[in-house]
């Protein structure tokens, strides 16, 4: 292994320094400390297993996690400052209508398998997230596309019935899968920079640099994936050194093992999970402008946050991550104001308060929430019952048939303001308004007429409290002193793997 | 003695039915729905219902119970709701994970348990006897993840001599590393089943102790020893036999604690996460093959238990 790095790293050190070090005992990669070697494999340790290996069959967050431009790569990417940049399109033109997008694809591109990248692919690639058995979330928002046409092997023309300012950031959710891979539920065959060599379920998946990759050559040699489903197991692999790099650290207290900076690294960065108290906008009393208003008002976010993510995590007054361009510091709107809370519970009919049911998700960090978010209402006079549910029974019983006064939850997407556009939604959250300005902010002509509609949408659910923000998760990374070059913010969950330096 | 097998043998074959229909019907009576496991929040009503329709668990529960039980005939768990990968060869997967713990957590605990456990009989009045005892119920008392951590904690964090957690990849292909990596989860398992089984024998032997026929070998010009190996191991070995049965079973159902706490891909990690996602094949195939497997130990220990206790023979003869 060691002259194998040092072989790949260009022969820094001459091969009787090698021996001398082989002498000593000491290895020849020691003495390249401080430079990244390029032949290593990097141990990731995760808490998130994909079920299985198709992003379109219900995967999970762990699938874009292991494969998003690491094995998959896609027309655009979603880079981890939130920009949208070109990844497999070498051009994109639109025409005056902007109905018809025309997309160049990039030269020399080979699939894992050997096969050519052509539009062809393309087109296979988005009919199947759009097809009728697909469990993407994004079906949704790819639905304005009429038809896909290949001219040439090089160009795919994607007719719209209506303008979509954000196409080519839908994009970069769908995968360039090859046309004659057929299930990939098991198996990839993608354009990345690394190819899958095996998937152990319930332990691991490896990942080996791809030798035909088009583009530039990662920093690295591979990856392994290890999952874990105790926290506690997942922070020993890496305080033994089994692994190199947390992805997600769930509790603060975890991180107190991790504070000597000369063995670990800790990153911070912007997740985009929220979370948030949903009312059921649609019951009584949580039709209610003043009611939804004073809640907001009775609960203190910031000791909340503090509560759970100690000194980390943010406050966001709404649901727009600071990563989303039509981000706005909101958390002005209805700050805590326990007088005024109890004074607008008042005026909207309820002087001595009412009681309601919290249907709260059984995991971290749910249950503690509500307990904070009762003791919080109990003050104004508001009575809080906690019902306990499985994420399974959430599904059904709030997202599916919106039987609810109240809940808890956590959502992790970028830019899904769009939630709020929806009436239908499970929080029932209506107003014409928004609607409107969210189906106008899409066909927009420039991404700075989207950018200041949902800007304006933004403010108006701050402003009509449509559910209670509490917070933005932290992002938080762990990592072996000597590597480096990791995403900090992991935006829906992705991890890209290209970047990372592991010190020989 | 064949009669009996024979009978032995439907009686567990009648067992697994019943036990698959049980297990089928109160598995649909949860409330849930597959459907989410696959979906996430920005499905709409139409994926949801493509999906119901793809699974089949939009179909009337006598229609599915005819699927699973023909399915069941063909020794076909039918394909896992969320991976779509086929459940049988998952199981046969975790299986080389979780029997190895099994089994030789139970060698290991035996190995430990059996010796000490007599001893502390013929300790009985001694502080020996006494401290084992005690210890013993401590073993009892503390759960099993405590030590699992507190394992970890010490031989894996602090001193690095075995993996904190985790199964190579390669599974059994490399023996040392796999071995490595089931040592410390052994351990725990072996703590406290031993632990109890230590108690079982310890009770055992002091009944034998006591009994007559050990004082007429005596008698008779046996040494103690030789009375003791002789009648007592026999006599004292019937009941302790259904109980390692009754251990063994609950060890195998109760290596999902362990499995968590080391990551180790078993099949309790795997039962979990399908419970929790409602895949209905993934949980009917783990816990058919877990109640074949707790079935066979039954039949194994009450076949043992005859063959080495003649008066459960007798009985045999004088019913028929």
């Amino acid at each position: 292994m060691a002259f194998a790095s040092l072989a790949v790293s260009g022969l820094r050190l001459s091969l009787s320094a090698g021996l001398v070090a082989l002498a000593l005992g000491v290895s020849p990669a020691a003495l390249l400390a401080g430079e990244a070697d390029p032949a290593a494999i990097l141990r990731i340790g995760s808490l998130y297993e994909p079920q299985n290996l198709d992003n379109t069959a219900g995967a999970g967050q762990g699938i874009n996690e292991a494969f998003n431009d690491n094995v998959y790569e896609a027309l655009y990417r979603l880079a981890d400052d939130g920009a949208v940049e070109p990844v497999l399109a070498a051009g994109h033109e639109v025409s005056a209508d902007g109905l018809t997008h025309t997309f160049t694809l990039k030269d020399g591109v080979k699939f894992h398998s050997g096969d050519p990248l052509t539009a062809k692919d393309v087109k296979y690639s988005i009919e199947r997230v759009i097809a009728e058995g697909s469990k993407s979330s994004r079906k949704k928002s790819l639905a304005p596309i009429a038809k896909i046409e290949t001219p040439d092997d090089r160009t795919v023309v994607i007719t719209l019935t209506s303008k979509s300012i954000s196409l080519p950031y839908n994009l970069s959710y769908v995968w360039v899968v090859n046309d004659a891979a057929g299930d990939i539920t098991g198996k990839e065959d993608g354009t990345g920079p690394y190819a899958l060599t095996g998937w152990k379920r319930g332990s691991t998946l490896s990942l080996k640099a791809f030798d035909g990759y088009w583009g530039t050559k990662p920093e690295n040699a591979g990856a392994v994936f290890s999952y874990f489903t105790e926290a506690a197991a997942l922070n020993n692999a890496l305080l033994t050194d089994a692994v190199d790099i947390i992805t997600s650290v769930q509790s603060p207290d975890a991180l107190s093992q991790f504070s000597d900076t000369s063995a670990f690294t800790i990153a911070e960065g912007k997740s985009t999970t929220k979370q948030l108290l949903a009312w059921n906008d649609r019951v009584a009393p949580f039709n209610n402008l003043k009611v939804r208003k004073a809640l907001a008002r009775a609960i203190d976010d910031k000791k909340l946050l503090e509560a759970i993510w100690g000194e980390r995590g943010t406050l966001i007054g709404s649901f727009v991550p600071p990563t989303d361009p039509w981000y706005v510091d909101l958390t002005g709107v209805d700050a805590y104001d326990p007088a005024s809370a109890k004074a607008l519970l008042a005026e909207a009919g309820y002087p001595n308060g009412f009681s309601f049911t919290l249907d709260t998700p059984n995991y971290d960090p749910h249950p503690i929430t509500a307990e904070f978010v009762k003791a919080e209402l109990a003050k104004i006079g508001v009575t809080v019952n906690i019902n306990i549910i499985t994420a399974n029974e959430w599904y059904e019983k709030i997202y599916q048939k919106h039987d609810f006064q109240a809940t808890l939850q956590e959502h992790v997407n970028h830019r899904d303001i769009v939630f709020y556009g929806n009436p239908d939604f499970y929080w029932g959250y209506d107003n014409p308004k928004v609607t409107g300005l969210i189906a106008e902010a899409e066909t927009s002509d420039t991404e700075a007429g989207q950018t200041e509609r949902l800007t304006e949408a933004n403010r108006i659910i701050a402003e009509d409290a449509a559910s209670d923000w509490f917070f933005l998760y932290p992002q938080l990374v762990v990592s072996k002193a000597g590597v480096s070059g990791y995403p900090v913010n992991g935006l829906n969950a992705q991890f890209f793997l290209r970047d990372i330096r592991k010190e020989g | 003695m064949t009669r009996y097998l024979m009978r032995r043998t439907l009686v567990l074959v009648l067992s697994l039915i019943a036990a698959g229909l049980v297990l089928f019907v109160l598995l649909r009576l949860l409330p849930g729905d597959p459907a989410a496991a696959l979906l996430s929040v920005g499905a709409d009503d139409a994926q949801i219902a493509a999906v119901r329709a793809e699974l089949g668990s939009d179909q009337p529960i006598a229609v599915q119970l005819g699927h699973f039980l023909a399915d069941l005939a063909r020794f076909d768990f039918g394909r896992s709701f969320v991976s779509n990968a086929p459940v049988a060869p998952e199981i046969l997967s975790r299986l080389t994970v979780t029997l190895p713990l099994t089994l030789a957590a139970f060698a290991l605990a035996l190995a430990f348990a059996a010796p000490l456990g007599i001893l502390a009989a013929l300790r009985a009045d001694r502080w020996t006897g006494a401290a084992l005892s005690a210890l013993s119920q401590l073993g009892l008392a503390v759960p099993v993840f405590w030590i699992g951590l507190m394992l970890v904690w010490i031989v894996a964090v602090r001193a690095r001599l075995l993996p904190a957690s985790g199964f190579p990849t390669e599974g059994w292909s490399d023996p040392i590393a796999a071995a490595r990596a089931l040592a410390l989860p052994v351990l725990t398992v072996a703590l406290v089943m031993g632990a109890s089984l230590l108690r079982y024998i310890r009770s055992a032997t002091l009944d034998v102790l006591g009994a007559d026929y050990l004082r007429h070998a005596r008698a008779l010009g046996a040494s103690f020893p030789e009375a003791l190996i002789r009648h007592g191991l026999r006599n004292g070995a019937a009941p302790v036999i259904s109980i390692i049965g009754i251990e063994l079973a609950s060890t195998l159902l109760g290596a999902v604690v362990v499995e968590r706490v080391f990551a180790l891909p078993g099949l309790g990690s795997m039962l979990v996460l399908a419970i929790a996602q409602r895949d209905y094949p993934s949980v009917q195939g783990v816990l058919m093959v877990t109640t074949l497997l707790v079935l066979l130990i039954g039949f194994a220990a009450d076949v043992v238990q005859r063959l080495i206790d003649p008066r459960l023979r007798a009985e045999e003869r004088g019913a028929s």
